[in-house]
C-alpha cells in the first residue's frame, strides 16, 4: 500500500489531539504532577497514533480531548516499547 | 523499651534445609505421640521442647510462660527426598528449560549474559516486563533439543499429575532425588535469569528433604468433656508422616526389593502432598475417621474461611453491639436509640481530667451494674481494675485524679458508627449520636432506612463505639448520618421522606386543610416551636389556619422554589403557577404559597427537589433539623386526621365488572382474530421477528391494553380522594398498577418476559385442551385481587411470582460477587489533595476526578452549577 493511500488517522474526528513533548516540557509535567514517568498511563510506540506522530519509548505524549464532564481535558502518556 | 522499626518491604522465599535444620529445636523421630502415662514422648510430635501448652508451664526451649513463647519447630529427616506440591510447576519448568547433563540453561552463554544485563535493568521500573522476559527466556529455552553448553541431546519431560515426573528418554521416570540433584546443578547466574532468586528461594529447595514439623500452639490439641484428647488435624497428618517415613527407612536399611521401597516412598509423597494441600487434584483427600476431609496447611489459608479473609481481612471487634433494630419517629436522624442493657456493655475510655473528675466518680460509684456506671478504671501505671470485682467502689472512686481513665458506660451524646450488611456504599455505616432508651432494640428514624435499605421485618444491625478522641472527631465530623443526607451516587438526598410522611405532608399541606387554633398549637407543640403563631388565613366566621402556613414556619425566610408536584399529572397537571389543582408548588420567601408536599419535595431518592434545595443552599445541619421537625410534625398530623385504607377505597361497583368483562370479552375477540389471521398465515409479521413471535407480541399487547382500560374503568368508579389514591398519587406508597391489580385486574402473568407455557404437552395444565393458545390457557388473570381468583388464575400468578423470587436470589449472589472483585481492584485509588486520582504507589489514574474534579454529592445530576435553580433561587421564579 503507497503512502498516499492510507487513512489518516490524526484528521479523523474521534482522534484527540496528539502531541510529543519536549524534553523540557515532559520534565515540567512530570515535576508538576510529582510523578515519576512510569506512573503516568501508558501509551504504546505501536499505537497508531504515536506512530503516526512519531512518538518513541521514553518521550511523553500529551493529549487534549473531549470531555462529556469538563468539555475539554489535558492528559500525559507515557510511551513504552511494545 | 523495644527499637521501633519500619517495614519496608516483605520477600518471600522458600526454607532451605540447612535452615529447617537451624530453626529446629529437637528432631523428630518417633510415631508416638503420649506414652502409657498419657505424657508427651520425647522425639514425638507433641515434644514438649515445641512449645508450652499449659498455663504457668514455663518452656524447655526459651524459658517462656505460655503467653510469651512463641513456640519452636522441629524437624523430621525423611529417608528419601519428596516433591513439595506447591512448586510442581516450577519445577517442571526448569527441568524443561535446562539441560538434563550439565543443568544449564539451555541458551548460549553470551545470550544469558545479555538477557541477564537487560533484567538487571528493567527490576526496579517494569518489574511486570523483567517478569515477561524471564518468562520469554524460558520459553526459549524449552525449545531447544540440544544443549548449546555442553550438546547433551534434550528430551521431552512429561509430567503426570500431580507430582511424577517422566523423561521420554533413557531415564524414564525421574525420582525426586534425581530432580533435586539437577536442579542444584542449575547455575545461579541461570536461575536469575529466569526469575529466581538462587539465594532466598533455590528450586532445588523445593524437594523437601527436612520437613520442618511446626509448634504445638499451631495445631493444638482440644480436651473433650469425656476426658479424650482429640489432636489437630495436622497432628494426625504429621503421624502418618512419620510412620511411613519410619517404615521407609526399614525398608532401605533391610535391602527390601525396589518395588516396596517404590511403593512405600510413593505412600511418602501422598502423605506430606496432603498434609500441604489436601484438595490437590488427581490426589485422593485425606480424610478423618468420621470421613470429612482433613483441614491441612493450605485449607487453612484458602477461601473465605481462611486465614487470610476470615482472620486478616476481617476480624471480630470488641465494643461492638447487634441487635434487632426497631423504628421510633421521635428521635433525630442523626440518633440511634440504644438498650440500656447494650449501653451498660460498651464503655468508652475517658481520660480524668480536674473538669470531669466529679462527673466520672459519680460512674464509678454507680460501678458496672447500675447505669449510668463504670466497667473499668486504669490507674496511671497501667493496671486495670476490673469494677465488677471490685467491693470498695468508694475508694476507687477516691483514688481518681488526673492520669487515670475511666472506662464509663454509653450515655447520651456519645457517638456510634452504625452498620446494616451488606455494606454496599460509604451511607451502609454511618455515626449517629446516642439516645440510650429502655427495650432490648436498637430504634432509629425512618428515613435513615433508604441509605441502609433496612426495614423492621426483623433486620438486626451493628453498632461499634470509637474509642479513641481521634476516632470520635473523625466520625463526628465525616460519618454523621446528617453529612449523608445527600448521596454521591445521584447527587441528591438518599435520606428523606417515605411513606407515612409524605402522606401525612401532602394531607397537611392540602388546600382543603383548615386547622383550628388548637390543632395549629397541638401540630406546633408537637416539634416545640417557639415563635409566634401566625396570622389565621381565614379570621370569620371563625378563626382558621391553613397547613401551608405551618409549614412556612419551618422553611428559612429567603428560601425560593418552585416545581411540579407529584401528583400533577392526568386531569390534575399544572405546569406553571396559574394551577387550579394545587399542584405546582411555590415557595416564595419562604412562604408555602402554593401546591402540596408530597415525594417531589420531600421524598427519599428524589433529586432537584424542595429537600435537595434546603439542604444545598442551607447547609446539612439546617437539613437534618428541617426534616426532623417537618417529619414529627406530618406524623402528628396524620395521626390526628387518621389514616388508614379500606376496603372502600378499591371496592368498584358491580356496573364496573361488567364494563371490565365487556372490555375483556373484546379483547377476547381480538386476540382470536389474531389467532385466525396467524392460522390462514395472514398475521403481520413484525421486523425481525418469527411469525409465532409476532403472534406473541400482538396477544401481549392487546392483552395489556385490556388491562390497562379495566385499570381507567376501575379509577372512574373510585373517589380520587381516597386513602389508596393520596398513597399512590402522591408518591407515599403504591403505584397505578396496583390499584388496577386490586380493584380491576390481575392481567398478563409472566415468566421469563413471555406468556406462561411450560407444563404439560402442548398446554399449561390439563384443564385446557392441547394447543389452546388463547389468553386464560396463558396464564392471563381476569380477576381482580378483591374479586378473588380462580384456582388456576391463582397457579399462575404464583409461577410469575416465583420467577420474582428466583431472579432476586440470582441477582443479589451475582452482584455480590462483582461487587468484591470491584472493591478489591480499587480499594486503594484515592482523590489525592491535587485533585489527581492516584493508586497506592502515586502512579495516575486520572488528571483530575472526574476530568472535572467535581464531587457529584454538591451537584445536581453531575452538573457543578445549575443556572436554572440560581435564577430561581434569586427571583423566585423563572423568567419568561
Amino acid at each position: 500500500m503507497s503512502e498516499k493511500l492510507k487513512f489518516k488517522i490524526l484528521e479523523h474526528e474521534l482522534v484527540p489531539e496528539h502531541e510529543v513533548l519536549k524534553p523540557e516540557e515532559a520534565i515540567e509535567v512530570l515535576r508538576s504532577l510529582g510523578v515519576r514517568p512510569e506512573q503516568l498511563p501508558y501509551i504504546r510506540a505501536s499505537d497508531p497514533v504515536a506512530r503516526a506522530i512519531g512518538a518513541k519509548p521514553g518521550d511523553i505524549v500529551k493529549i487534549t480531548r473531549k470531555s462529556p464532564t469538563a468539555g475539554k481535558i489535558v492528559v500525559y502518556r507515557f510511551v513504552i516499547a511494545g | 523499651m523495644v527499637a521501633e522499626k519500619e517495614i519496608k518491604s516483605i520477600k518471600f522465599g522458600i526454607l532451605s534445609p540447612d535452615m529447617i535444620r537451624k530453626m529446629s529445636t529437637t528432631a523428630i523421630v518417633t510415631p508416638d505421640v503420649y506414652d502409657e502415662n498419657g505424657m508427651p514422648v520425647k522425639g514425638g510430635v507433641m515434644d514438649p521442647k515445641l512449645g508450652v501448652i499449659e498455663p504457668d508451664q514455663r518452656c524447655e526451649t526459651c524459658g517462656n510462660k505460655l503467653a510469651l513463647c512463641p513456640g519452636h519447630f522441629g524437624s523430621l529427616e525423611l529417608a528419601r527426598p519428596v516433591i513439595h506440591i506447591g512448586f510442581v510447576k516450577h519445577i517442571y519448568e526448569l527441568l524443561r528449560a535446562t539441560c538434563r547433563k550439565c543443568g544449564k540453561l539451555k541458551i548460549p552463554e553470551d545470550e544469558i549474559e545479555r538477557y541477564l544485563r537487560l533484567l538487571e535493568k528493567l527490576r526496579d521500573r517494569w518489574p511486570q516486563l523483567a517478569e515477561s522476559l524471564s518468562e520469554y527466556v524460558k520459553r526459549k529455552a524449552m525449545k531447544v533439543y540440544e544443549c548449546p553448553h555442553c550438546g547433551e541431546r534434550q528430551y521431552r519431560i512429561r509430567y503426570e499429575k500431580p507430582t511424577t515426573f517422566i523423561e521420554e528418554g533413557p531415564l524414564g521416570k525421574l525420582t525426586p532425588t534425581f530432580i533435586r540433584d539437577w536442579l542444584s546443578r542449575i547455575p545461579d547466574r541461570h536461575l536469575r535469569v529466569m526469575g529466581y532468586d538462587p539465594e532466598t528461594a533455590h528450586p532445588a529447595w523445593a524437594i523437601i528433604t527436612v520437613l520442618p514439623v511446626p509448634p504445638i500452639a499451631v495445631r493444638p490439641s482440644i480436651l473433650l468433656e469425656t476426658g479424650i484428647r482429640a489432636e489437630d488435624d495436622l497432628t494426625h497428618k504429621l503421624v502418618d508422616i512419620i510412620r511411613t517415613n519410619e517404615r521407609l527407612k526399614e525398608a532401605i536399611n533391610v535391602g527390601s526389593p525396589e518395588i516396596i521401597i517404590e511403593d512405600l516412598w510413593d505412600l511418602l509423597q501422598y502423605h506430606i502432598t496432603t498434609y500441604i494441600d489436601n484438595e490437590v487434584p488427581g490426589v485422593p483427600p485425606a480424610k478423618r475417621r468420621s470421613g470429612s476431609p482433613l483441614r491441612t496447611l493450605a485449607q487453612r489459608l484458602k477461601g473465605k474461611e481462611g486465614r487470610f479473609r476470615n482472620n486478616l481481612s476481617g476480624k471480630r471487634v470488641d465494643f461492638s453491639a447487634r441487635t434487632v433494630i426497631s423504628p421510633d419517629p421521635y428521635l433525630s436522624i442523626n440518633e440511634v436509640g440504644v438498650p440500656v442493657e447494650v449501653a451498660m456493655n460498651l464503655t468508652v475510655p475517658v481520660r480524668v481530667t480536674p473538669w470531669n473528675v466529679d462527673e466520672l466518680r459519680r460512674y464509678v460509684l454507680n460501678g458496672p451494674f447500675k447505669y449510668p456506671g463504670a466497667n473499668y478504671v486504669i490507674e496511671p501505671n497501667g493496671r486495670r481494675l476490673d469494677l465488677r470485682y471490685n467491693k470498695d467502689l468508694k475508694a476507687v472512686a477516691e483514688a481518681l485524679k488526673p492520669g487515670f481513665v475511666v472506662e464509663r458506660h454509653l450515655i447520651d451524646g456519645d457517638i456510634v458508627l452504625f452498620n446494616r450488611q451488606p455494606s454496599l456504599h460509604r451511607m451502609s455505616i454511618m455515626a449517629h449520636v446516642v439516645k440510650v432508651l429502655p427495650g432490648r432494640t436498637f430504634r432509629l428514624h425512618l428515613a435513615v432506612c433508604p441509605p441502609y435499605n433496612a426495614d423492621f421485618d426483623g433486620d438486626e444491625m451493628n453498632l461499634h463505639v470509637p474509642q479513641t478522641p481521634e476516632a470520635q472527631a473523625e466520625a463526628r465530623m465525616l460519618l454523621l448520618v446528617q453529612d449523608h443526607i445527600l448521596s454521591p451516587r445521584y447527587g441528591g438526598p438518599i435520606i428523606g421522606g417515605i411513606q407515612d410522611y409524605i402522606s401525612g405532608g401532602y394531607l397537611l399541606s392540602s388546600k382543603a386543610t383548615y386547622l383550628t387554633k388548637d390543632r395549629v398549637s397541638d401540630l406546633l407543640a408537637s416539634i416545640n416551636y417557639e415563635g409566634e403563631i401566625p396570622e389565621p388565613a381565614i379570621l370569620a366566621p371563625k378563626q382558621a389556619w391553613l397547613g401551608k402556613q405551618i409549614i412556612s414556619l419551618l422553611l428559612p425566610e429567603d428560601f425560593n422554589f418552585a416545581k411540579e408536584a407529584k401528583i400533577s399529572s392526568g386531569a390534575f397537571k399544572c405546569q406553571d403557577e396559574e394551577c387550579f389543582w394545587d399542584s405546582y408548588v411555590l415557595v416564595k420567601k419562604g412562604k408555602f404559597l402554593m401546591g402540596v408536599i408530597d415525594k417531589n419535595s420531600i421524598g427519599a431518592q428524589q433529586p432537584e427537589s424542595m429537600l435537595h434545595y434546603l439542604i444545598m443552599e442551607y447547609g446539612s445541619s439546617f437539613g437534618r433539623q428541617f426534616m426532623d421537625r417537618a417529619f414529627k410534625l406530618f406524623l402528628r398530623f396524620i395521626e390526628m386526621r387518621g389514616f388508614t385504607m379500606t376496603l372502600d377505597d378499591i371496592l368498584v361497583p358491580e356496573r364496573a365488572y361488567e364494563e371490565i368483562r365487556e372490555v375483556y370479552k373484546r379483547a377476547l375477540e381480538e386476540v382470536n382474530k389474531a389467532l385466525k389471521l396467524y392460522e390462514e398465515g395472514k398475521l403481520e409479521v413484525t421486523p425481525g421477528r418469527t411469525l409465532e413471535e409476532s403472534l406473541e407480541l400482538k396477544i401481549l399487547e392487546i392483552l395489556s391494553k385490556a388491562r390497562d382500560e379495566a385499570g381507567e374503568i376501575a379509577v372512574k368508579y373510585l373517589n380520587p380522594f381516597n386513602n389508596v389514591f393520596i398513597m399512590a398519587k402522591t408518591g407515599a406508597r403504591g403505584s397505578a398498577l396496583n390499584i388496577t391489580q386490586m380493584a380491576a385486574m390481575l392481567g398478563q402473568q409472566s415468566v421469563r418476559g413471555e406468556r406462561i407455557h411450560r407444563g404439560y404437552t402442548n398446554r399449561t395444565l390439563p384443564f385446557f385442551e392441547r394447543g389452546d393458545i388463547g389468553p386464560e390457557a396463558r396464564g392471563f388473570v381476569v380477576n381482580s385481587f378483591v374479586k378473588g381468583l380462580t384456582p388456576i388464575e391463582m397457579f399462575f400468578h404464583a409461577a410469575g411470582g416465583r420467577e420474582g423470587l428466583v431472579d432476586t436470589a440470582v441477582r443479589t449472589s451475582q452482584s455480590g460477587y462483582m461487587q468484591r472483585r470491584l472493591i478489591n481492584s480499587l480499594l486503594d485509588v484515592v482523590v489525592e489533595y491535587d485533585g489527581t486520582v492516584r493508586a497506592a504507589y502515586g502512579d495516575l489514574i486520572q488528571f483530575r476526578y472526574g476530568e472535572d474534579g467535581v464531587d457529584p454529592k454538591n451537584t445536581s445530576f453531575g452538573k457543578a452549577v445549575n443556572v436554572d435553580r440560581i435564577v430561581k433561587k434569586h427571583v423566585g421564579w423563572k423568567i419568561g
